[in-house]
């Protein structure tokens, strides 16, 4: 049944892009570690890890496009689910320092101690357990989903309302992180970290794992996914986007589906959060930032809203660029993004994928009699 | 006595009364539809014919009366549009509503009659018989060679035919049709008699919302003329067309 369920997703679009995820996986670390320095192929330690944090962007921009692109949910939150499992795997990393933080307090934090607090909360119980921890990375962003989409979606909350909702929880959120009692780090958050099941962070084959990993995520995540989005489910949530009160009528909760869908999503985010912190080295409040959760709607709108591999797509390709552009006018990044969102939305409503896919189906669709194309327009 | 009624009709309405922010769209309407029968609605604009198709199916609580379903063991003013259509009761809109980007297969596919559940339908498989009630469907609504067209480019009235298939195949016992041949043509509106009635001649009962009175006398059933919120009056055709009171109001402009 699973399997049947799992290869239901796999067309020739999510097949090429799975194989083109799995072999980064496997080549760019190896042109990391088995490469020399001297080689032309070889590929540094920053970037690997620089491409990392991309993958991991690509994971949370596919739980986006999964809740946006095919149930209509424009979540404007998104990023609090992802840093609720960042902080997950913070905790972990930070119960991992031991005695060989500043103030060598073996249980203790060395925040705690700085605030003078003798013992640990109990919400940092059983965070020294790397399985515990991961559990939570899903659990906690997929409880609070759930419990959200129960209020908001039994209410009927839909539309710019909702949006603005999910946009005033990513921002309760980013203020309760900010308060040093809250035992989550205050306004620096949670950094130093120094091991990862024994490995060290810093290490360079460390770093090649978590990149693997990173790919190995997007590509779970897309077989997922694609599995969903294919299954007489997908079907029902799509079915939602487009005539909400027709599925209702015809017997479907939708208030059951949107929550199942929501909280799928998170998860995925979670996990998505909790592979970006090893590899950056730091989780603090400003993840939570509304900020960060519009720039992931826009990585989706870019590569192609309802596509999958477009969230792919959009994630790394606008990382890039904000990269190549806060390096050379680091002032204007903010306006290129914000042009892009416009350009996109007047020129390329479907984003890269989709407009793609629109053009190859034209293409096939035309009589070979008429295979010189007219002119585009 | 009104127990009795109820005990005997597949849906009943007893004194319903509806008003939205003062305004009163039904005031005290009832109404027996027994089962297997099939009954026109008519009415001038703002009667509550759609009103009372709100109450029939969840979307709207009535302030008043009793909506009960198979011979009154069922309170339909306390339950979701879900549940109620999980019950038996279909509903087409006046204006077209189906699924624009799926296919007409999978609009009949998603109304077929099955576990609702998110995880039924996550792990679901098109079963033999599934396919064959989609062929069947669509032969009746007489799609069959558009079934892998997406439901957005089917013309109107092949659109309003795609949601009296969607609403068969929930194989409902009672079929609500609001106004199912507005902006149709002729040929197309005698075709949509002719499909009604075939379903009613299935066994299902069928209660038909309409303004167009050739359509309705078509139809040959038992009518109910709707008026500012209550029954003017009940009966055949020719009896409700003859009735000075529907031909003030409504018939007699």
């Amino acid at each position: 049944m699973i399997r049947h369920f799992l290869a239901k997703g796999l067309d020739t679009r999510v097949v090429i892009a799975l194989i083109a995820i799995l072999a980064s996986a496997v080549l760019v670390p190896l042109a990391n570690l088995a490469l020399p320095e001297s080689h032309p192929l070889h590929v540094p330690t920053y970037l690997l890890t620089l491409w990392g944090k991309y993958a991991t962007y690509a994971a949370l921009a596919l739980a986006l496009d999964l809740v946006w692109g095919y149930c209509g949910i424009l979540s404007l939150g998104h990023g609090a689910f992802f840093a609720l499992g960042g902080y997950a795997m913070g905790m972990y990393l930070m119960r991992q320092i031991g005695t060989r933080g500043v103030y060598g307090n073996p249980i203790l934090p060395d925040f705690m101690v700085f605030l003078n607090w003798k013992e640990l909360p109990w919400y940092w119980e059983g965070f020294d357990h790397f399985a515990f921890a991961m559990l939570m990375v899903v659990l906690v962003p997929g409880i609070l989903a759930f419990v959200f989409g129960w209020f908001a979606f039994r209410s009927r909350v839909t539309g710019v309302y909702l949006s603005i909702i999910t946009q005033a929880l990513t921002y309760a959120l980013l203020l309760a992180f900010f308060r040093n009692d809250m035992g989550f780090g205050g306004n620096n958050g949670l950094t130093d970290f120094k091991d990862i099941v024994g490995f060290n962070v810093q290490a360079q084959g460390t770093r090649a794992s978590l990149f693997a990993l990173s790919c190995l995520l997007v590509a779970a995540g897309l077989v997922l996914t694609a599995a969903i989005v294919n299954s007489k489910l997908g079907k029902v949530l799509i079915a939602i986007r487009d005539a909400e009160s027709r599925t209702r009528f015809i017997g479907y909760r939708v208030a059951t589906y949107k929550t199942f869908v929501f909280t799928v999503s998170a998860m995925l985010a979670g996990l998505a959060g909790a592979l970006y912190v090893p590899q950056v080295g730091i989780i603090n409040p400003s993840e939570f930032s509304p900020g960060n959760s519009i720039e992931a709607v826009i990585w989706v709108a870019v590569g192609g809203r309802g596509t999958l591999v477009g969230a792919i797509v959009g994630a790394v390709a606008v990382n890039w660029g904000k990269t190549w552009f806060t390096g050379v006018l680091p002032s204007f990044w903010l306006f290129a993004l914000g042009g892009l969102f416009v350009l996109v939305t007047l020129f390329l409503p479907k984003g890269i994928v989709g407009t793609w896919s629109e053009w190859r189906a034209k293409r096939r669709a035309a009589p070979p009699a008429d295979a010189t194309p007219a002119p585009a327009e | 006595m009104t127990e009795a009624l109820a005990a005997n009709a597949l849906l009943y309405l007893d004194d319903v009364k509806v008003s939205f922010d003062g305004f009163k769209a039904l005031k005290g309407l009832s109404l027996t539809i027994e089962p297997g029968e099939m009954r026109a609605i008519i009415g001038p604009n703002g009667a509550g014919k759609t009103t009372m198709m709100d109450c029939i199916t969840g979307k709207t609580r009535p302030d008043e009366g009793e909506v009960s379903f198979e011979g009154g063991s069922i309170d339909l003013t306390r339950l979701d549009e879900a549940t109620i259509a999980e019950l038996g009761i279909g509903r087409k809109f006046q204006k077209p509503t189906v699924f624009e980007s799926h296919t007409v297969e999978d609009n009949l596919y998603l109304a077929l009659k099955s576990d609702r559940g998110p995880f039924a339908t996550l792990f679901h498989r098109l079963s033999g018989a599934e396919a064959a009630r989609i062929d069947e469907l669509l032969a009746t609504i007489k799609l069959t060679d558009r079934r892998n067209d997406l439901a957005k480019n089917l013309s109107h009235g092949q659109k309003q035919w795609l949601e009296i298939g969607m609403l068969l195949a929930q194989e409902p016992k009672l079929l609500l049709v609001d106004e199912p041949v507005a902006g149709m043509t002729d040929a197309e509106t005698m075709e949509t008699a002719a499909l009604l009635r075939r379903i009613h001649a299935s066994g299902k009962s069928v209660v038909v919302v309409e303004h167009d009175m050739a359509f309705v006398r078509e139809l040959g059933v038992k009518v109910t003329v709707l008026h500012e919120g209550g029954v003017l009056s009940e009966g055949s055709i020719d009896h409700v067309a003859n009735d000075p009171r529907v031909i003030e109001v409504y018939l007699g402009r």
